[in-house]
């Protein structure tokens, strides 16, 4: 029974697991892009998204997002890591992951994919180096100036000095140049964050194969939809980590909140009023141009009703409807718009706001990537897509709910290591910009 | 110079160094013609000989080490049946391993629909397999250089190379890659280029007991099947998407897809 | 390049070198394009080989050479006396590849299910097809759960000389 099994098991091919084929599918047709490809594009919108806004401070001086600005680098960069974890996770081949850098081809949308992404990640932590530049010094100076250290504090010790990188001068002028670098990559940032995620697009965009996927307005359709999204996250997660550090400066729980040097309690205000309403503003904006191109495109397919309407009307008007129509748009799009133009916004009417525009970004992805592959090649025969939710293999665990679960999670992990060495939140004079 | 100077300076050089040790050869873009005989395979399906008893599945299959079992093929047939009342069945069950041994069509999930035989207007079956396209959409987004176009015109995957992404099996229009349940890359009909060069037919072809599936060199204008495509009516599938096939078909219906 | 916010371009340059030296032992020396170019033959040029070499399995009994390559061990046996009916069908069809026979496989199968000769045989009302000229049978009330070969001889399947 054993041996039975473990022959069936080796012979069922990636994809069928989790689709049901319907009507005339292809043989090999199988929803072989499931929802790690959906993640994938999400977390780089994310990343995408937080730069964005914290570019909007750092290049185009809005004073008013200098708190959420900074916060929004420090996440991005806990976001970065996790952009790659999907795509590990989804090879079928994830040890040989490395052959994008090593052999690129580069007329694939996916092999930009290494360069691009290092490259961001160089001008990110640029960007970061330089703001926390005077920090990482100050810091250092002090350990080096204690008598006993611990083991802890001699490893903390060495790690700031390491990241000095050298440079410890924190003279004005040493900062003033810092200062003027810092706007230089956060505009160099600007233009390649947009093509980390419009690469993103292109991938999709340029299968002339998918009659879904296939359209030029794909690429800015992702970017317009990565910054609504990025920026979602960074508000709620701004608001999110300074309700929290208000409660615990309140309880006096947190070690810093016996520091005497620590933000005193009028000081933690809490998320700020007026950098959650800007950085809405904003919000606002990108959604208006992310829902704009996404009708666009549906009213041109509905326009021109080419070979593949048919097909593609019933995907979209019957089989998706619910998934497009009402959670994707209506809940995730006119409702959190709704909540955030109404007047009289207030912080947490936006916060809820957030929750849901996440939500819809996450839904466009889904509806993307699983409704491309919801229909056959032959246009005539469907695939339903279920997500496996126990785990029975391997593959069923890296591709399904808990493999998506592990994604999501850790950036808020890797967020809480990188702001014990980069706190997202300084106080004014640690900070050089 | 000072030591600083000097370990700047050694940085550089090592720097230069690495740029021409490790270049990429991006393009080699004519060989020498004479090296190799011109060769460019083609194949050639005649759907009105094919009869769907699916033996060139099951040669395809046993050939190149496709499980049985494995809900994949590198080649498949297609039924088509046209009722009298308009209505249109297509099915393909197992990828016709077992060849089409019911009237009933098999439409997915369970379900099956018996045909009255009265009821029957046209019908017929389409042989399918990788067209070894001319420009094919699945080498250009491959990331790594895995899947290519030989000199002679076969399409093949590299399996040490593969990373296993799927990128070339979405953008085939013709659905005709899938993952190697075994092997765990990207596979599909490589015209059997094991045989070719050892003088043989491909599995398919060698299978085949109507010749409904053909093989020959179109760069040779002398050989039978080169002959058929230049002067006989012949079609490919879904050229709007100016991959280029290079299986012709022979009785090819408008609405086989 | 005195400033100090150079640093981190040095930091990058050393990460670039190092990924291009590793590289260089990393990926095989005859990685490069192919007469199709960049785009459409960008691959390890050994790999060709590779497939090349893979052995094969079905032998040449194709329609043409199928009687001298099986008929040398196995003569009248095999036989079929009709070239227009069971003649046309490749021996390795129903008996599995012989490339390598008599060393591997001793011995090939002989298929004797009914799901073989349904294959062609069950009667499909296809007036457009040439399989509707098969002579077939509705395999669900024709000798149900009875192997077709205890009254058809498959290598003589003329109905006159049935058993």
């Amino acid at each position: 029974m054993v041996g039975e099994i473990a022959k069936h098991a080796a012979t069922v091919v990636h994809g069928e697991a989790w689709t049901i084929k319907e009507l005339f599918t292809l043989p090999n047709e199988y929803i072989y892009w499931s929802i790690q490809i959906v993640m994938y594009p999400y977390m780089t919108g994310l990343v995408a998204g937080a730069f964005v806004l914290s570019s909007l401070y750092h290049v185009f001086g809005i004073e008013k997002l200098k708190e959420i600005a900074r916060f929004s680098l420090v996440f991005s960069f806990a976001l970065l890591p996790v952009a790659m974890m999907p795509l590990t996770l989804h090879l079928q081949q994830p040890f040989r992951g490395i052959n994008v850098m090593m052999t690129p081809h580069f007329t694939s949308a996916i092999a930009a994919f290494g360069f691009v992404f290092s490259t961001y990640g160089c001008i990110v932590a640029t960007e970061l180096w330089l703001v926390y530049r005077k920090y990482f010094v100050q810091t250092a100076v002090a350990m080096k100036a204690q008598k006993n250290r611990g083991a802890v504090d001699g490893f903390r010790m060495l790690l700031f000095s390491a990241l000095t990188l050298g440079a410890w001068d924190i003279s004005n002028e040493a900062v003033e140049k810092d200062h003027k670098a810092c706007k230089i990559m956060a505009a160099i940032g600007i233009p390649v964050a947009c093509f980390l995620h419009g690469y993103a697009g292109f991938i999709f965009g340029s299968v002339k194969a998918n009659a879904l996927w296939m359209t030029p307005l794909m690429p800015v359709i992702f970017i317009c939809s990565a910054v609504v999204s990025g920026v979602a996250l960074c508000i709620l997660c701004y608001v999110v980590v300074q309700e929290i550090r208000q409660f615990m400066a309140k309880r006096k729980i947190a070690r810093w909140a016996k520091d005497p040097t620590a933000p005193t309690i009028e000081e933690l205000e809490g998320a700020k009023h007026e950098e959650v309403m800007i950085a809405s503003n904003y919000l606002m904006y990108f959604m208006i141009a992310a829902i704009t191109l996404e009708i666009l495109d549906l009213i041109f397919r509905g326009y021109t009703q080419v070979k593949s309407w048919d097909i593609l009307r019933e995907v979209i008007m019957e089989r998706d409807f619910t998934k497009i129509f009402i959670m994707q748009y209506a809940i995730g799009n006119v409702v959190p718009f709704l909540l955030m133009v109404l007047p009289g916004r207030t912080v947490r009417r936006t916060t809820i706001a957030t929750v849901l525009v996440l939500f819809g970004v996450f839904m466009m992805r889904y509806n993307v990537v699983i409704g491309g592959q919801s229909f056959s090649l032959s246009f005539a025969g469907f695939m339903d897509y279920t997500l496996p939710i126990i785990p029975h293999d391997l593959e069923t665990f890296k591709e399904g709910l808990f493999g998506a679960i592990s994604v999501v999670i850790t950036p808020f992990i890797l967020f809480f290591f990188i702001n014990k060495v980069m706190p997202a939140f300084l106080k004014e004079e640690e900070s050089t910009h | 110079m000072d030591r600083r100077e000097f370990l700047q300076k050694c940085i550089m050089v090592i720097a230069g160094a690495s740029v021409p040790l490790s270049a990429l050869t991006l393009i080699d873009p004519k060989k020498v013609f004479a090296e190799n005989p011109d060769i460019q395979w083609a194949f050639l399906v005649d759907t009105n000989k094919c009869v769907g008893c699916g033996f060139c599945v099951k040669a395809c299959k046993t050939e190149n080490d496709i499980p049985f079992d494995a809900h994949v093929s590198r080649t498949w047939v297609e039924r088509y049946v046209y009722t009298k009342d308009d209505k249109r069945y297509v099915d393909s069950p197992e990828a016709a391993l077992h060849g089409f041994t019911e009237s009933r069509i098999d439409l997915g999930r369970g379900e099956y629909k018996e045909i009255d035989k009265d009821n029957v207007g046209k019908a017929f079956f389409v042989p399918k397999l990788c067209n070894h396209c001319t420009s094919p959409a699945c080498t250009q987004v491959c990331p790594v250089g895995a899947t290519y176009k030989t000199d002679d015109g076969v399409v093949l995957v590299d399996r040490t190379w593969c990373i296993g992404c799927g990128y070339c099996i979405m953008a085939c229009p013709y659905g005709a890659r899938f993952f190697h349940p075994v092997a765990k890359v990207a596979d599909k009909c490589t015209f059997c280029y094991h045989r070719l060069s050892k003088g043989l037919d491909s599995a398919c072809v060698n299978a085949c007991p109507f010749k409904a599936r053909r093989m020959g060199n179109i760069h040779d204008k002398n050989d039978p099947i080169t002959q058929i495509i230049m002067n006989e009516r012949v079609g490919v599938l879904k050229d709007e998407f100016g991959t280029k096939p290079q299986a012709f078909y022979i009785g090819l219906a408008q609405e086989v897809r | 390049m005195k400033s100090h916010v150079w640093r981190p371009l040095y930091v990058v340059i050393a990460l670039a070198v190092a990924l291009l030296v590793f590289r260089f032992f990393y990926v095989p020396n005859d990685f490069r394009a192919g007469k199709r170019g960049f785009m459409y033959s960008y691959h390890r040029l050994s790999n060709e080989t590779e497939w090349k070499n893979q052995p094969a399995k079905y032998s040449v009994t194709g329609r043409e050479r199928m009687h001298e390559y099986c008929s040398e061990c196995h003569g009248e046996i095999v036989k079929v006396r009709s070239e227009k009916l069971h003649g046309i069908i490749p021996c390795e069809d129903c008996h599995g590849p012989a490339m390598q026979h008599p060393d591997n496989p001793e011995k090939l199968a002989i298929d004797r299910s009914r799901g073989l000769c349904l294959r062609c045989h069950t009667n499909l009302p296809y007036t457009t097809s040439e399989r509707h000229r098969i002579p077939g049978i509705d395999p669900k009330t024709h000798n149900t759960g009875t192997e077709c070969v205890k009254c058809h001889n498959p290598h003589n399947p003329s109905l006159e000389g049935m058993k």
